[in-house]
């Protein structure tokens, strides 16, 4: 075991740091207004329901059409609990209920419809994200098919960029260990992957409890930022939208979730002046990058393999 | 791994970066008024049928003069029919676009996603057909909210107005309800016009439930067919509605039919049938049958515009526009703060949707018009005038 405070590690420290301070300074003299402010917080709940989905459908290779389901379970025991106890107190609980109840209903969600493949867990868990919707559109706490309005707004910048830096470490780390390694054992084939004694259901649901309990932080991040939920905006639509920023960056590849996260929700919100034609435009990005990169904009690879890669062969040079 | 960390946060810095770009620009001859509506997505109709008939007013409004010498510069964009993008656009009209009002959006959800913006930035809110009873106007404490305001009468309202239509314009003693289980409106419909009806004397034989995008509903009617009722009253919206009259009718029910402003589409008729919407009556914002020379004139110049008949959420759009007009005028001087109070202190404005004051609670006071159908064409209006 070495030490954690390596220089790499708190050089690392330093920049989530800079990033963070310098972001907040130029709110404060305004260069960053209360607009540029959503986007951001676009960005940056994007950034975590993408990455989190990358670690169930990219690194596990389990197709789910599910994650806005995760997301609103995580939306809506926040927004209620934050509207019974409207203090940060409540906020920081409501996230850490709405995270535990997305991991309990993804594990349970998990446990049988993980023994599926392709396509049929594809559908299966698109089942599974209509079932919370309607429950949603039922229930009596959740105010039906009118929503929850009037969500008090604790979710800033500080909050949004401390779970944004916790859900990619921790998901990066998870890869890197033996149980992220055993993940993409399983996505490479299954039953080598199983032969050499890998508990392949195990590792599945758990891949799809740590993704569902990220995607229910970043719902509750979503509620009490936008100020408003009903169960359509969870709808099937959003779960392609987060796949969409998903295959587009490369399905393996956490860098490239990040990157096509900013870069859609950029793409979205250059467009927006342009009423008329902003969808068709956005569609043809999809499909140019598509064309063009089909394995995604990174593939499977991290961006900082590709500056690994150039200083191996510098070195052979 | 450490190298991807780095790269992110440099990543998360430039794109920053690139979001920090945008101006503003000031122009002293215009007054600009933000325009936030479902231009495309699940609700484009409304969305597109409130902004022509904006657009038609603001033309008008221009071609006359402006306001006091301003033209009015309407910066019209897209909310896809999504409540964050709502929220989102909202805030770049009032912080980017430096508009002195915000119209729209038309449905209730996106509309109460963009009542915190309007508090926050102090810059008024009106929608015009935003009709849910609760969480628009007033909060959920009680409180108005002071910036928001609707040119409409809420769900509660048409529901207490049919049910005193049904007892003292039909002479119904018995109702038999048959209510969309999936929507919010339907069930506020249904809540107001229980309550108003049994409180009237009337009672309440049978309630059914039917889901959107149902077909057939054979099983329904006949169950209630064996039943004595007066009158059905139906909330819901016309896609299903259209389907029900035409099969309770086939099944030899004649009992009068009650609705909505759901009904107002002309699918009622291409799905029902015109043989079947006989006794069918609705409550509407607006009936182009009114014989007022304002509304006459507005059809005619509306038809002579976009070449089509105008619905009531064209009707509604033409009021809203006139309306902001109207107060911006009122208020002397184009300055978010003082429209605000403007709008508030709305007296006997004359519109195309019926002349109205604005109440203590940003609710419009204003009467309601029952449309009859017969043979499928609108054939009869009466207008209920508030309490």
């Amino acid at each position: 075991m070495t030490s954690v405070l390596t220089k790499k590690n708190l050089l690392i420290l330093g920049c989530i740091l800079l990033t963070f301070v310098l972001v907040q300074v130029l709110m404060s003299v305004g260069f960053i207004t209360s607009f540029h402010e959503i986007t951001l917080a676009t960005i940056c709940i994007n950034i975590i329901l993408a990455v989190s989905l990358n670690l169930v459908t990219g690194f596990t290779g389990q197709f789910s059409l599910g994650h806005a389901g995760f997301m609103s379970i995580g939306a809506y025991v926040c927004a209620l609990i934050v509207m019974r106890f409207d203090s940060v107190a409540g906020f920081l609980v409501g996230i850490l209920a709405a995270a535990l109840a997305a991991t309990i209903v993804g594990i349970l969600i998990g446990i049988p419809t993980l023994r599926l493949k392709g396509d049929y867990l594809a559908i299966a868990t698109l089942g599974m994200a209509e079932i919370i919707r309607v429950v949603f559109l039922n229930l009596e706490i959740t105010n039906g098919a009118a929503g929850l309005s009037g969500i008090p707004r604790y979710t800033n910048w500080f909050w949004m960029y401390l779970f944004v830096v916790l859900t990619i470490v921790l998901i990066n780390n998870f890869i890197r260990s033996s149980h992220g390694r055993a993940c993409i054992s399983i996505r490479e084939d299954e039953i080598a992957a199983e032969s050499m004694g890998i508990n392949t259901t195990k590792f599945k649901v758990m891949a799809f409890a740590i993704g569902s309990f990220f995607a229910g932080i970043a719902g509750a991040l979503y509620a009490s930022y936008f100020y408003f939920i009903k169960p359509n905006t969870f709808g099937f639509l959003k779960s392609i939208d987060i796949l969409v920023i998903v295959v587009l960056g490369g399905m393996g590849s956490i860098t490239g979730s990040i990157i096509a996260a900013v870069l859609l929700a950029l793409v979205s919100t250059f467009l927006q002046s342009f009423t008329a034609v902003r969808m068709i435009f956005y569609a043809l990005v999809l499909v140019i990058i598509m064309i063009f990169r089909p394995q995604g904009l990174l593939g499977t690879k991290e961006i900082t393999d590709l500056f690994k890669f150039r200083r191996k062969n510098e070195r052979i040079e | 791994m450490k190298r991807t960390l780095v790269f992110l946060f440099t990543l998360v810095f430039a794109m920053t970066m690139v979001a920090g770009c945008g101006g503003q620009t000031e122009d002293a001859q215009t007054v600009k008024i933000g325009i936030n509506y479902e231009l495309s997505g699940d609700v484009a109709s409304y969305g597109e049928a409130s902004v022509d008939g904006i657009m038609m007013a603001f033309d008008e409004i221009n071609a006359a003069g402006g306001i006091d010498g301003l033209q009015i510069e309407p910066i019209t964009v897209d909310n896809k029919s999504d409540t964050a993008e709502a929220t989102a656009l909202a805030t770049r009209l009032m912080t980017q676009e430096g508009v002195v009002a915000c119209l729209g959006p038309a449905t209730s959800g996106s509309y109460m996603a963009t009542i915190p913006v309007a508090m926050a930035n102090k810059v008024p809110i009106i929608s015009a057909s935003a009709t849910a009873d609760e969480g628009v106007t007033v909060d959920k404490n009680g409180n108005v909210n002071e910036y928001v305001f609707r040119l409409c009468f809420n769900d509660s309202f048409q529901g207490v107005t049919m049910a005193n239509f049904a007892l003292n314009n039909l002479e119904a003693k018995k109702a038999v309800i048959i209510q969309d289980k999936s929507s919010d409106y339907a069930a506020g419909l249904a809540k107001n016009f229980k309550e108003t009806f049994t409180a009237g004397g009337g009672e309440i034989v049978g309630e059914e439930g039917y889901v959107a995008k149902d077909k057939d509903f054979n099983a329904i009617l006949t169950k209630i067919k064996g039943q004595e009722f007066d009158v059905i009253f139906l909330p819901g919206y016309y896609q299903e509605a259209g389907l029900i009259i035409k099969q309770a009718r086939d099944l030899d029910i004649s009992a009068p039919i009650l609705g909505a402003d759901g009904f107002d589409s002309p699918v009622l008729l291409e799905l029902a049938g015109a043989e079947a919407l006989n006794d069918v009556y609705f409550s509407n914002h607006y009936s182009n049958l009114d014989q007022d020379p304002l509304v006459q004139k507005f059809i005619e110049d509306f038809k002579t515009k976009y070449g089509k008949e105008p619905n009531a959420f064209h009707a509604l759009g033409y009021d809203l526009g006139k309306y902001i007009a109207d107060a911006i005028k009122r208020a002397g001087s184009p300055e978010p703060e003082k429209i605000k109070d403007a709008l508030a202190n709305t007296e006997n404005f004359v519109g195309v949707t019926g002349s109205f004051s604005m109440g203590p609670d940003h609710n419009p006071i204003k009467s309601i018009v029952v449309i009859g159908l017969e043979n499928g064409v609108q054939a009869s209006s009466v207008k209920v005038e508030p309490k």
